[in-house]
Formats: structure tokens, C-alpha cells, sequence
């Protein structure tokens, strides 16, 4: 993405864009704008807020995308299913995705690797691989969404987490599962419990009726085709059910918390 | 221009003559600003995963980066849909549309793009719009309903996967939410040339008349 074009879209000066887009601004705000290089500083402007405190701005986002989770928690059907799609449709070669390299994505030896569930569950334990592979699982062909805007469809077996919500006696009406990977720099993201209860929600063991490869999370992934593809963590190692927003590696930098498809 | 005369009973009423009611006019800058900022922070957006071999300029982009621009076009497309939606209601609710917009026939666009391409298209009354205006401004409105309604196919492609579906899927609705912002750009700079050009037409958006 690091090619920038001088081309705009054909036949238009994007300087001379910005320039008349500026034009439909009253006066003032229009010289500060340009002052300010269209920053986020200057932008505050438009919205009323005062430019020497920034952070105002900044927090005013941060509400309205408090804001957009609660609508977003709103429209979610618990019994929308997302389309599911044939296996001729599956991307080939399905992306590696993350803010590292594949080379350095968590090595993780399955036979050391514990799963472990704490917090509002009657079952605190922790998971060897052996023991989840022998839960019932289903397979789903879904679209992955990424917050880039890219999409890819893949192929995912597991078991469904609601299954194993109930196995453990977790208590549904809280608030999230908080889900922490082996990730470098420690990958974690928080589910809303309608969604961690959504049937196509699913503990993934396998991509393309494989064990889950390396690249796509091994031993397991959590795909909720119903979020964002940053929702869907890999390389899980513990899953907390709690009415405490703990954050996430991503929310926490700014993607919207709920970030629901 | 006579052929576009039509019996305009406010003339004869009010004595200055309102070419821009208020709430156009309002609704009209709130709309510029929330534009703006829709396009600004979605060319950002657009870079997370460009869709064509080229990107957009950092220095004319909004939110810095993919996450700051998300938490601008989901905040700024709240005052757009917002805004949008009155507009549509009052547009035919008070018969706006109607009068202003229709009818647009191909004979007229034909001839009066003609007439401004010469520079004999007549601005002297600026409560009627000529044929190209209203081919425009029809065009524009229908354009910013596609780009709201493939944008929420792209934000919810689960919850209103009917939507999304409605748009060819979601990889489609991806390109129709782009070329109808690149139509909005191009129209923005028409829109702002002629408004620059006949400065009475922009003063009717500032004061009314």
C-alpha cells in the first residue's frame, strides 16, 4: 500500500480538489483548516471543539464509537447467519494476516499448548488439545472480513463456542468472553456474550479439513463470522467469561469494540 | 429562456423574493462539512486495501491512520444520514423536489447543455434551475442514496446481507460505494466551479436571496 500515485481519479486535480472542497467552508474555519494540513487538530474545528486541546476531539470519537457499539449490539440478530458459501468459492491461497510476519506468528507445540477457562464457569480448568479434539464439531465456509476492507473465503471446523459455554457452565449473561493469545506482544480481544452465543461462532481446530495450520492460528482459533476478521483471534491459550471490559490489542488502539458484520 | 417560464405565484406574493429557504441552506453546509469528512476519512480507509494501483496522499486524507479514519466515517456518517434523511423528507414533503427537479427531459438537458457549453445559459432567475441543473441535482441525490445504502452493505454485510446482496456481494458493493464517491468528487467540482462562477447562486445558498 506504500505506492502513492499522483493520480486522483482520472481527470482530476486532487489539489485542486481540496481546494474547492475547502471553498464550502465559512472563512475563518477554512484558513485554519488549511493552516492546520487537515489534521486531526485542525478537524476539531469543524466539530466545534477547541483546536489547543486535541484530545477533546479525540475523546469525542471515542464516544461515538461507544455510541456505534451499543447500535451495533442493537441490530444484532442472534439469529442472523452469516452466508455460508460452496468449497469451490474457498480463497486459494487464503491470506496470512497480522501485524507480524508469518515467520514470527507463535510456534506453538500442540502437545504443551493448555486452553484455559476461568472466570463466571462452573469448569475452571484448563483444555489439553487431545481433550477438545474429541468435542463434536461442525464445518462452515464463511467469509472473512477484514477491517482493511479485504475479504477472503475460507473453510473452518470446530465446535461451536455456545457448545462449549454450556460444557463448562459458563454463565451467559455476562458481559464478554475475553479471549488472550500466544501472539507476540500479547494479542487479546473481548467477545460480547450475544455474539460468543451466535451458532456460527466457533472454537476452529481445522482450516480446509486440516489440522489449522501455523499461519491461520494453531492449535485454535476463534472464528465469529459475524465480526470483523481482528475479532477472530488466533493462537488462543486462555478465554476469561467476565462482566469487565478488559480491552483488546486492537480495541484498545482504536478499532471499534464491537465491530459486528 | 422563456421556454422554461412557469407561473411563479411567490413572486408576485413576497416582496424579496427567498431563493434558498432556510432549511435548505442549513441542511445544504451541514451536508458540505459531512461530505467532507466522509470522503476525507474514506480515501484513508481506502488505503488500508486499495482497490486500484494507486493510493491517496496522506496530506489530503483524514484520521491519520486506518483506525482514526474509521472512527471518523462512522462518527461523520451519523450527520449524513442524519441530515440526508430530513432533507429527503422536507424535499418531498414541501414539494421541493417536484417543482425544482421535475421534469427533466432529454430534449431539454440536450439544449440547454448546449446553451452553457456556448454561454448562453441564462442565470437571471436563480429560483429555477435549467435542465442540466436539475439533471445534476436529481443525479447527485440518487448518487449520495447508493453510497449510503452500499456503504451500510459493507458496514453490516451480515445483519442486511439482503443489502449487500442487492449490490452483486460484498467485493461489488466495495467498487459501487468508490465510483459513487468519485462521483460526488466530480460533481463537487462542477458544483463549486459554476457556483464560483455565478457568485449571486452562492450568496443564495450563504443568505437566501
Amino acid at each position: 500500500m506504500g505506492r502513492i500515485r499522483k493520480l486522483l481519479i482520472p481527470g482530476v486535480d486532487k489539489k485542486l480538489l481540496v481546494k474547492d472542497a475547502t471553498k464550502l467552508m465559512p472563512d475563518p474555519t477554512r484558513r485554519r483548516f488549511i493552516a492546520g494540513g487537515a489534521s486531526l487538530g485542525a478537524l476539531t474545528l469543524l466539530t466545534g471543539c477547541d483546536m489547543s486541546d486535541s484530545f477533546s476531539a479525540e475523546e469525542m470519537l471515542k464516544q461515538i464509537s461507544k455510541f456505534n457499539d451499543g447500535v451495533q449490539a442493537l441490530i444484532f440478530n442472534p439469529n442472523a447467519l452469516a452466508p455460508t458459501f460452496p468449497e469451490s468459492a474457498i480463497t486459494k491461497p487464503f491470506p496470512f494476516n497480522g501485524y507480524y510476519a508469518v515467520e514470527d506468528a507463535p510456534d506453538i507445540n500442540g502437545k504443551d499448548w493448555k486452553f484455559e477457562v476461568r472466570g463466571l464457569v462452573d469448569n475452571k480448568k484448563s483444555w489439553t488439545l487431545e481433550e477438545l479434539y474429541k468435542l463434536p464439531q461442525v464445518k462452515q465456509v464463511t467469509r472473512h472480513i477484514c477491517v482493511e476492507g479485504w475479504s477472503a473465503i475460507g473453510s473452518w471446523t470446530g465446535t461451536p463456542l455456545r457448545d462449549f459455554l454450556k460444557l463448562v457452565g459458563a454463565d451467559t449473561r455476562a458481559k464478554y468472553c475475553w479471549f488472550q493469545c500466544a501472539d507476540p506482544d500479547g494479542y487479546n480481544s473481548p467477545l460480547d456474550m450475544a455474539s460468543a452465543l451466535h451458532p456460527q461462532t466457533q472454537m476452529t481446530f481445522k482450516f480446509g479439513d486440516e489440522i489449522l495450520p501455523r499461519a491461520y492460528g494453531y492449535p485454535m482459533k476463534i472464528r465469529v463470522p459475524t465480526k470483523l476478521g481482528f475479532k477472530n483471534p488466533k493462537y488462543v491459550i486462555s478465554m476469561e467469561v467476565t462482566n469487565d471490559y478488559k480491552g483488546g490489542y486492537w480495541e484498545d488502539q482504536g478499532y471499534n469494540s464491537f465491530s459486528g458484520s | 429562456m422563456s421556454s422554461l417560464a412557469a407561473s411563479d405565484e411567490r413572486t408576485l406574493a413576497a416582496p424579496a423574493k427567498v431563493i434558498q429557504p432556510a432549511w435548505v441552506r442549513v441542511l445544504h453546509w451541514i451536508n458540505a462539512v459531512a461530505i467532507i469528512l466522509m470522503i476525507m476519512s474514506g480515501w484513508q480507509i481506502y488505503n488500508a486495501s486499495p482497490l486500484f494501483d494507486f493510493t491517496f496522499s496522506h496530506s489530503i486524507t483524514l484520521g491519520g491512520w486506518l483506525g482514526g479514519a474509521l472512527l471518523w466515517h462512522f462518527a461523520a456518517m451519523w450527520l449524513l444520514m442524519v441530515n440526508g434523511l430530513v432533507y429527503l423528507a422536507l424535499g418531498l414533503a414541501t414539494g421541493r423536489f417536484r417543482k425544482k427537479l421535475l421534469p427533466i427531459s432529454p430534449s431539454g438537458v440536450i439544449s440547454d447543455t448546449k446553451a452553457a457549453l456556448t454561454g448562453r445559459l441564462s442565470h437571471d432567475d436563480l429560483t429555477k434551475y435549467n435542465y442540466v441543473q436539475k439533471l445534476l441535482y436529481a443525479g447527485i441525490i440518487v448518487v449520495g442514496v447508493v453510497i449510503v445504502l452500499s456503504g451500510l452493505s459493507i458496514w453490516k454485510p451480515v445483519q442486511l446481507q439482503w443489502l449487500t446482496a442487492l449490490f452483486g456481494g460484498y467485493d461489488v458493493a466495495r467498487y459501487v460505494h468508490f465510483f459513487c464517491m468519485a462521483a460526488i468528487c466530480a460533481f463537487l467540482v462542477v458544483h463549486v466551479a459554476l457556483a464560483l462562477l455565478v457568485p449571486k447562486s452562492l450568496r443564495a445558498m450563504i443568505i437566501g436571496r
